[in-house]
């Protein structure tokens, strides 16, 4: 980073949990053992949809070691249903299917046996008798009238559909000379980090409380447990000082923790479950969006977009927590990075026999994204224009800014162009366009990909009441607390678990740039949920913006505290009294000053020597609101939803084998621009991992069912998550335009480069293939599935040629 | 059945089942948790431990096939209390990891590599750790480390692979 106003902010220091993790003391959730712990292994349903007619324990429960089995009815009648986004209540959600289960996978029946190899092995000898039941995969299929259903008490399949319309899409419709529509589908997977989810649930009967273990990124997740077991929030205490291996969104984990928090109640032990990868994928409850979209676009001669129609149909699965939110957060930034004046959006969330969706990284902008970037390239073609050169028309400009957007939200700022140029200038962008056409002379497919997009952050869940309106969420609250010991060393807390983020570097940095005092100075601790501020967990690319300015929002307090100290017992008036590096001197008399250590002192043990009226010690809290947030949406779906905007812009090449479909990214170039960079380091490492993730969403990662309904990707022989092989080196041009919401002009970063990666590729392999009349619509782009289509294309082009 | 394993220099005595992996041993027998369960069925890596300096997945050996090995975990390779090792610190100083939970696994076959090649391509890296998947960093903190590490190994005039 070039120069910055800032000591530590910005500057290129290094990540402090490291140390930890590079000699394998990181602590994970498995690497929690407690005395007496049991095991629990699962029995599943091997039917997308059947009837639980009986289930028969006898010869599990004589199996040595094997000390329960619990089935769904007993579940169900001690226990809650498990929190829902949506008002749905006849689409109730338990952690072992009672009487009927919904798909292939899901839980029947719980063991618990002395270990886990023993745990398994009673799970085979538990006999289900079932009765299968008609089931649905196919989304559009679960939405249509006829349909088999999911649910029978909901009456039907859908659990959201509502259109909104914002601005005069008609009119503007009308006024338009062109227009066009495109399907496009963004298929199922997921971020499937390499830890599965694992939580160990220990019951104090005499104490009354519910220790928790556990690998999880959810907001309100020790509330969530203690409403499913009917125990008062103060009664579950979750460890927040468990590292997580990975979770991008997905470790909710909400049934599991519900399940092994009943078990250790019932039987009186520490009782852990640990997935293996089959559960993880199969039954994890962790998949990401299915999404169909439907997009309808208006424009003028020179590409300029006035309108959109987008209709979004999402496949949520058997069951649904907070997934069909992820049909909410894309309304912050409906339009991506463009112009575009008026938009009717037709959001649609359906279960289907499938497995169960949850957040994944980006909560659903990234297909969004995806499906935008996808009907601006057809508009350029459409108008047989450059396709840099329609995005460059249709982008908001830097004068612009602060910017309303249709649906209610104002971008805070940005200069897209910039960005771009920057990008443009670092590939050398005329070369490239020669190595593409190089390439082409070689007989390869080549192309250019590019993607323009936003990633909105600092999340305020403002989605939960524009998608429910019994739900009346207005904050989305992140805390700190920073204590002064009487030796003068500085403790902050936070009040949440990490998977990767760095949030002790990101709080350390804050605090040591107000106090001017070396950050790793700072400890940085993680009180249980029992002694904890308010938190909803890392999501939605906020810490930066909600825990760094807690952060720096109590340090502010303890610094004035400081000040007033020291002008008391300097006998100045606090103007004059000047802090520099944790001393306070007199802006008159320099000489006169007092140093950490005695204001220290004075504040624990000299009470006379306080202003009147001041608190001894130095503890200081601070609990964030979410920048710009409050409001409830208007009653037609206008709300400002995230308070700040990321750019980025991809620009990609693209080599595609013509015989075989395969492709090989040969160069990336991403511009980023998200406002003042906290940790260099850090954010790089996001945005390279985000890359990485889209690639696989793009080429390589899918859940993919047989016709019986059955999952096929099952482990990851079949799933195939990208190795350094399949990532190429990518170069990052940086960029800054700051927020004027946060306190060091930061935005989120926690998502980026996963937001338009894979639309980047899109565009590359459409690029290299529309020579020969064919477009690609859907993702994943299998390598099988493209050879397919270029062999059938050229057989066209020349029938007698065949396809080699 | 009692077996006799040697893991980081030490000689353990541990009593398992036949079926037992070699990670489940490492780390509920004898509490070495830098071993990381992934997938379970070798193709993630988190579980890779050196047998004999080869990287190998400990989930796809049982703890009675590692008698007779000498086995190096990621517990073997700090070089005291509070210490890192020089491939440890260039982890560090790239920030080669984020979650780190494939970490411990990356840098024992980052050790194997360097022990054997001392200048390291980025192709030899890509291929060395194209068996361990990270979902976090992209690999190109990890490649740059493990590059850097081999730098400054090279530049300590020390016999490779020393740590």
């Amino acid at each position: 980073m070039s120069a910055t106003p800032f000591r530590f902010v910005s500057t290129d220091r290094r990540v402090r949990e490291d140390r930890r993790f590079v000699v394998g003391k990181g602590r994970f959730a498995a690497d929690v053992a407690l005395a007496g712990t049991r095991h629990v292994a699962v029995v599943t349903c091997p039917h997308p949809a059947a009837r639980i007619i009986a289930i028969d324990k006898a010869e599990a429960l004589a199996m040595p070691g094997v000390h329960y089995v619990l089935d769904g009815r007993e579940l169900a009648a001690a226990t809650q249903p498990l929190l829902a986004g949506l008002d749905t209540p006849k689409v109730p959600r338990r952690p072992l299917a009672v009487d009927v289960a919904r798909y292939s996978g899901e839980w029947v029946a719980a063991v618990v046996a002395d270990t886990r190899a023993l745990a398994e092995d009673a799970a085979e000898l538990v006999g289900v008798d079932y009765e299968p039941l008609p089931f649905v995969l196919d989304g559009e299929a679960a939405y249509a009238p006829g349909s088999p259903l999911v649910h029978a008490d909901h009456g039907s399949n859908v659990l959201l559909d509502r259109t909104f319309v914002w601005g005069e899409v008609e009119q503007d419709f009308a006024d338009s000379p062109h227009r066009l529509s495109l399907r496009v589908k963004w298929g199922r997977s997921s971020t499937v980090p390499v830890e599965t989810f694992a939580v160990m649930a220990s019951w104090d009967p005499w104490r009354e409380v519910l220790d928790v273990f556990a690998s999880v990124q959810m907001p309100r997740f020790p509330d969530q447990v203690a409403l499913a077991l009917k125990l008062p929030g103060s009664a579950v205490r979750v460890y927040n000082d468990v590292d997580v291996g990975g979770s991008y969104g997905v470790k909710r984990g909400i049934k599991h923790a519900v399940l092994v928090g009943y078990l250790s109640r019932r039987l009186g032990f520490p009782v852990r479950l640990i997935e293996d990868r089959l559960e993880n994928m199969r039954a994890g409850d962790a998949h990401g969006p299915e999404r169909n979209f439907d997009i309808e676009v208006a424009f003028d001669d020179a590409g300029v977009i006035r309108s959109m129609k987008m209709r979004a149909l999402d496949n949520v699965g058997a069951y649904a927590g907070r997934s069909p939110f992820q049909l909410g957060k894309p309304v912050s930034a409906i339009v991506g990075p463009y112009r575009i004046r008026s938009v009717q959006y037709r959001a649609i969330a359906v279960t289907s026999n499938k497995t169960v969706q949850e957040a994944v990284r980006a909560f659903g902008q990234a297909p969004t994204n995806y499906a935008i970037e996808r009907a601006l390239e057809e508009v350029a073609w459409h108008r047989g224009l450059d396709r840099l050169e329609v995005r460059r028309r249709n982008l908001i400009r830097a004068e612009q800014f602060p910017y309303l957007i249709p649906s209610g939200t104002t971008y805070d700022s940005g200069d897209y162009h910039a960005v771009i140029d920057k990008v443009l200038a670092k590939a050398d962008y005329a070369g490239l366009v020669a190595e593409r056409d190089r390439l082409r002379g070689q007989g390869l497919l080549a192309g250019i990909g590019i993607a323009a997009c936003l990633e909105p952050s600092g999340a305020n869940s403002t989605f939960e009441p524009l998608l429910n309106p019994k739900n009346e969420t207005t904050t989305y609250t992140e805390a700190c607390r920073i204590n002064v010991d009487v030796s003068g060393a500085v403790t902050a807390t936070i009040h949440t678990l990490s998977a990767g983020q760095g949030h002790e570097t990101l709080v350390g940095t804050v605090i040591g740039e107000v106090l001017e005092i070396d950050p790793d100075r700072i400890r940085v601790v993680r009180p249980d949920s029992l002694s904890s501020l308010p938190s909803q967990s890392p999501v939605g690319s906020r810490m930066a913006i909600m825990m760094g300015g807690a952060a720096f929002h109590a340090a502010q307090k303890l610094k004035d505290r400081i000040v007033a100290i020291a002008a008391h017992n300097l006998g100045i008036p606090s103007e004059r009294a000047t802090y520099g590096a944790g001393g306070v001197s007199d802006r008159a008399a320099p000489q006169s000053r007092l140093s950490w250590n005695e204001l220290v002192t004075i504040a624990h043990r000299n009470f006379h020597r306080l202003p009147p009226g001041t608190e001894p010690g130095l503890a200081f809290t601070h609990v964030m609101q979410v920048p710009t947030g409050g409001q409830l949406p208007t009653a037609d779906g206008r709300v400002q939803m995230y308070p700040c905007f990321a750019f980025e812009f991809h620009l990609i090449l693209v080599a595609v084998d013509p015989d075989l479909g395969k492709p090989e990214i040969k160069r990336y170039f991403i511009g980023h621009d998200c406002g003042t960079v906290i940790n260099p380091k850090i954010v790089r490492g996001m945005t390279m991992g985000g890359i990485a993730h889209g690639i696989g969403a793009a080429l390589y990662e899918e859940f993919a069912y047989n016709e019986e309904g059955q999952l096929i990707a099952q482990s990851f022989m079949d799933y195939l998550l990208p190795s350094s092989h399949e990532v190429p080196p990518v170069e990052i041009v940086h960029h800054v335009t700051p927020s004027p919401h946060t306190v060091f002009g930061q935005k989120g970063s926690g998502e980026s480069g996963y937001l338009g990666a894979p639309a980047a590729i899109a565009s590359a392999i459409n690029d290299a293939i529309r020579p020969l009349g064919i477009a690609v619509n859907s993702l994943p782009i299998r390598i099988a599935q493209l050879g397919d289509m270029i062999a059938a294309a050229r057989e066209k082009m020349s029938p007698r040629m065949g396809s080699g | 059945m009692p077996v006799e394993l040697n893991v980081n220099g030490q000689t353990r005595m541990v009593a398992v089942e036949p079926r037992t992996s070699l990670l489940d041993c490492l780390r509920e027998d004898l509490l070495l948790t830098g071993a990381h369960a992934g997938c379970e069925h070798g193709v993630c890596g988190a579980c890779t431990v050196l047998v004999d300096g080869a990287p190998m997945r400990s989930c796809l050996m049982f703890a009675v096939q590692a008698d007779g090995y000498a086995i190096t975990t990621i517990e073997g390779l700090s070089p005291g209390p509070g210490e890192l090792s020089l491939i440890q610190d260039a982890f560090c100083e790239t920030h080669g990891m984020q979650c780190g939970y494939c970490t411990p696994a990356m840098i024992l076959t980052a050790h194997a590599l360097l022990a054997n090649n001392p200048a390291p391509t980025r192709e030899d890296i890509v291929d060395a750790i194209s068996g361990n998947i990270c979902r976090c960093t992209g690999y190109a903190q990890i490649v740059e480390a493990i590059a850097l590490a081999a730098e400054r190994m090279r530049s300590l005039n020390r016999p490779a692979g020393t740590p």
